[in-house]
């Protein structure tokens, strides 16, 4: 039996979105909002799982009255508040800031990103070929996980998740600043010098594949990566007691990564090393 | 929290640095380099010293004062005293550009690249030094240097700032030890303003010996009748809380206390007065609301972290006249209802941050702060917190996180800071100049104080001149003198270009927009800003377009890296005008085109003023001067709103 939690009922608010008169629970976002209006908005750095960061800024509309853009992803819908999702404004900010992503960094793995940017109309490459960008080596320093900062948004889910939000590991924050920013472990260690626990919580949530498993990134560098060629088996994980939901994607009949349900009520999408990454002894006969 | 630590060990100095503020640990679980019999029994989860996170910051900088950079096992000390992850710590010690992770000199010179020094030519100085000290960033016989952005002393630009870490130096009133001859390194300072390669050379040899110089000197107006603000500013003594009450100090607190809190906020409401920050947000309606949040403990914050390049008056009012901000303080913690305020000082400004030590010290010892402010049962501190290098720290939001220990990014509003503020509580947060007209307020009533001015810009405002002008300095005006007559008191120069208005935030008018009111409303409708009160006088020797490259640069430094449109849009605006430097006419309208573009975006979807501001001077240099041989319409079509 799956337990459903419910929620405590919420009093409904009334605004305007895209001129049309909408009702959502009090404390909801815009977001939530248009998606329950079957409105498509772009979205980076907001995750199912985790508070929004509202850092990516690809989500913004326009409040009327307000002076600047609000994110959809983390401002919530107020009574009276009247709200359009596609004015020149707002497709022009996001149209910009994928434009801006693109340009400094690897998007190729980010779900979604060659659609918006076609549909946004983006241009990543006007700003000239001498144009700053990241320019990271990939870190492989450790046979679960590699961290490629090259396609690194800094979104900080990452970093929300091995947090206080979930992990409570604190291996990894945000260091530098500006342009020069980058997700670090203290003093820049090596991964295994650092308090990282391998639950791999963070490649859950990393929405461009800066983070992802060994396995995939070499099968990436091969080219043998072959998403449509993959099944997706949802089961328990056996290793204990707790009965965590595992999917563990299949490829040729061999498991290339292991991810979990976000809607998952016990582990929300997150595991522990064993479940997300001690699969190799299913091949082994 | 399973805090994981590596091998690296503090060396003695930096452990003493550490317990000389935090104390020594208690126990090996919290650092302690014995473990006790004790300590193999019990467990101390670090519970107490995880609610000090506010002292993470406190801690850095009491290692990199003493060393000169955080070493790592510096950092995993402190972080094992305050129960931080060694991550987070790692990441707000590489925030600040103060702050080095890696081995330097213990003397560092820092030399101001900004715009009041880059007019008055900081290019020469910054030759002159790297010819005695080698490039920037380089270790030559003990010291090393690093461009700053604006050090605030742009009334006597170009200025360099000398830091060497060392011992604390004894407090106020204790006996120095002898100049020279010792053994003991002290941390010393030295602000060399006007700077020359020489003069800095020579502080960086001894910048203990070098005396600052007296804050009545950025006054031009000093002495003179009928000021308000700057009345005491070089007419008394900043250390002598006698002479501050000989001269009218302290009258408005007894005032305050008289009225009780809703009746200083209401004086403050009928009065007018609006916050000096930039934002101009009535502060009478910010206390009422901080005041009656129920939510408890409420928090006083003085924004010092004055680093809007072109602005210096905060410090000339916290150098010149201290405890008239410590009763301010008061004043405003009283009304809304807080008994600690934090007060938050830029680090490249140690003169104040001594006077304002010293001023706090004594006030508590007086009983003007404490437990019982003059008797009147009301119990009230204040904490005195260092910057260490982060213009963004200026953003409210941004400084609470600092204060709170974390990376000093701006928060997203809502909520906004009088429902959850400071360590998630309401908070008023005040700019030095705004709370400094509350004594005023209260001393001569909220009528005579609304009569100066004009009707929706009530009171003196304080203006930092500087750039090409005879008489550069703060000068005290009431709000709706124009630009020009303001220009004419500083000495207006022959032939003037442009001035800049606001800061690198603001924007830059003409030499015919002088009539322009210096009023929030009078600003506003001529399509520009007062912002910080900053008035940077610019002739025909100055090249333009450097200078516009120099804000955009200053913006990509100090862009928090948060979000994408200033992170990354504040680079592609320096890369543009760059291009732009050898363009003019028709090949620059692709870059021109580019600007907007990417400017707008920035304008409307950044999280925070930083970005939002980042590209306003550039739109008005473009827009108003033509500085690229563009004016508005050139690109018809192009504009951002206008596609599609």
């Amino acid at each position: 039996m799956t337990a459903v939690p419910l929620q405590p009922p919420r009093r409904l608010i009334e605004f305007s979105l895209d001129g049309q008169d909408t009702r959502v629970p009090e404390g909801s976002t815009i977001l939530e909002a248009c998606r329950a209006a079957g409105k498509d908005i772009p979205t980076l750095c907001e995750g199912d799982t985790l508070t929004p960061k509202n850092a990516c800024r690809v989500c913004v509309v326009e409040v009327e009255g307000a002076r600047t853009l609000a994110p959809a992803c983390s401002r919530r819908a107020e009574p009276g508040m009247a709200v359009r999702t596609d004015t020149g404004r707002a497709r022009h900010s996001r149209k910009t800031v994928l434009e801006l992503l693109a340009s400094a960094t690897d998007l190729s793995t980010t779900p979604r990103a060659a659609e918006w940017i076609k549909e946004y109309g983006a241009e990543p490459g006007r700003f000239g070929a001498a144009a700053a960008r990241l320019n990271e080596e990939p870190k492989v320093d450790n046979d679960l996980y590699v961290r490629d900062y090259d396609k690194c948004i800094q979104c900080y889910k990452c970093v929300d998740a091995c947090g206080d939000q979930w992990q409570n590991t604190f291996a990894i924050s945000v260091a530098g600043r500006g342009f020069d920013a980058r997700i670090s472990t203290e003093h820049d260690a090596p991964l295994t010098d650092s308090a990282c626990v391998y639950c791999g919580n963070c490649i859950e949530v990393c929405p461009t594949g800066a983070l992802s498993f060994k396995s995939e990134f070499d099968m990436r560098e091969a080219g043998t990566w072959d998403e449509s060629a993959q099944t997706e088996t949802t089961t328990v994980c056996a290793y204990c007691g707790v009965g965590c939901n595992v999917t563990l994607h299949v490829q040729e009949n061999e498991i290339v990564k292991v991810t979990s349900p976000h809607d998952n009520p016990v582990t929300h999408g997150n595991l522990c090393i064993k479940g997300r990454f001690g699969f190799q002894h299913v091949s082994q006969h | 929290m399973d805090l994981h630590f590596g091998d690296s060990k503090p060396t003695d100095e930096e452990r003493e640095a550490v317990d000389a503020l935090l104390g020594p640990p208690a126990s090996a679980w919290e650092g302690g380099t014995e473990r006790t019999d004790a300590d193999l029994r019990w467990a101390v989860g670090g519970r107490a010293a995880r609610e000090r996170r506010d002292l993470l910051l406190p801690a850095l900088h009491a290692v990199n004062d003493r060393t000169g950079w955080i070493s790592e096992g510096a950092l995993d000390y402190l972080c094992r005293r305050l129960t931080v992850p060694p991550a987070e710590a790692y990441g707000v010690a590489t925030f600040y550009s103060m702050f080095a992770v890696r081995p330097r000199p213990a003397t560092v010179v820092h030399v101001c690249t900004d715009l009041a020094c880059a007019v008055n030519g900081s290019a020469g100085l910054r030759a002159g030094i790297e010819e005695r000290l080698g490039t920037a960033g380089a270790a030559t016989g003990g010291v090393s240097w690093q461009p700053s952005p604006c050090l605030g002393l742009c009334e006597r630009a170009p200025a360099a700032l000398v830091l060497r870490a060392g011992e604390p130096a004894p407090p106020p009133g204790a006996d120095r030890p002898p100049a020279g001859g010792s053994d003991l390194r002290r941390r010393a300072s030295a602000v060399v303003a006007p700077a020359t390669a020489e003069s800095v050379a020579r502080a960086a040899a001894a910048p203990g010996a070098a005396a600052g110089p007296s804050a009545a000197m950025a006054v031009p107006q000093a002495g003179q009748d009928g000021l308000i603000l700057l009345r005491r500013v070089g007419v008394v003594d900043p250390s002598s809380l006698d002479d501050y009450r000989a001269h009218g100090g302290y009258s408005a607190l007894r005032r305050a206390f008289e009225l009780g809190p809703s009746g200083v906020i209401r004086e403050v409401t009928d009065a007018g007065l609006a916050g000096r920050g930039g934002a101009a947000f009535p502060t009478g309606r910010k206390w009422q609301a901080t005041a009656g949040r129920p939510d408890h403990p409420h928090y006083l914050v003085c924004n010092a972290d004055e680093s809007e390049p072109g602005t210096f008056k905060d410090r000339v009012v916290m150098e010149g006249d201290p405890y008239s901000l410590i009763e301010a303080m008061t004043i405003a913690g009283y009304a809304t209802g807080a008994h600690r305020g934090y007060l938050y000082v830029r680090g490249e400004y140690p003169l104040a941050v001594e006077r304002l030590e010293h001023a706090i010290g004594r006030a508590r010892s007086r009983g003007f702060l404490g437990d019982d402010v003059l008797g009147q049962g009301y119990a009230f501190d204040i904490e005195l917190r260092r910057g260490a290098g982060a213009y963004i720290c200026g953003e409210e939001t941004a400084l609470f996180n600092s204060i709170e220990g974390y990376r000093g990014e701006p928060r997203s509003k809502p909520p906004f800071p009088v429902e959850k503020g400071l360590f998630g509580k309401p908070t008023a947060a005040n700019n030095v100049e705004t709370l400094v007209n509350v004594g005023p307020i209260l001393t001569m009533g909220a009528e005579a104080y609304a009569a100066i001015g004009t009707e929706a810009s009530t009171g003196p405002k304080l203006f930092c001149v500087s750039g090409r002008v005879a008489r550069p300095g703060v000068y005290e005006l009431p709000f709706g003198a124009t630009l020009g007559e303001l220009l004419d008191l500083a000495g207006r120069p022959e032939s003037l270009r442009a001035v800049l208005l606001g800061g690198a935030a603001g924007g830059f008018v003409r030499p015919d927009e002088l009539d322009i009111p210096l009023t929030f409303e009078g600003t506003r409708a001529a399509g520009t800003t007062l912002g910080s009160g900053v008035v940077l006088a610019i002739d025909d020797t100055v090249e333009l377009p450097r200078i516009l490259l120099r804000i955009a640069e200053f913006f990509r430094d100090e862009s928090c890296g948060q979000c994408v449109p200033c992170r990354i849009g504040t680079v592609r605006q320096e890369e543009a005008l760059h291009r732009l430097l050898d363009r003019e006419g028709a090949g620059a309208a692709t870059d021109v085109a580019l600007l907007r573009e990417v400017g707008q975006a920035m304008k409307d979807a950044s999280i925070c003023g930083l970005g939002q501001a980042a590209w306003s001077a550039v739109e008005s240099a473009i827009d108003r001067l033509g500085v690229y041989g563009t004016a508005r319409g050139s690109e018809a079509g192009q504009g951002p709103r206008g596609d599609k």
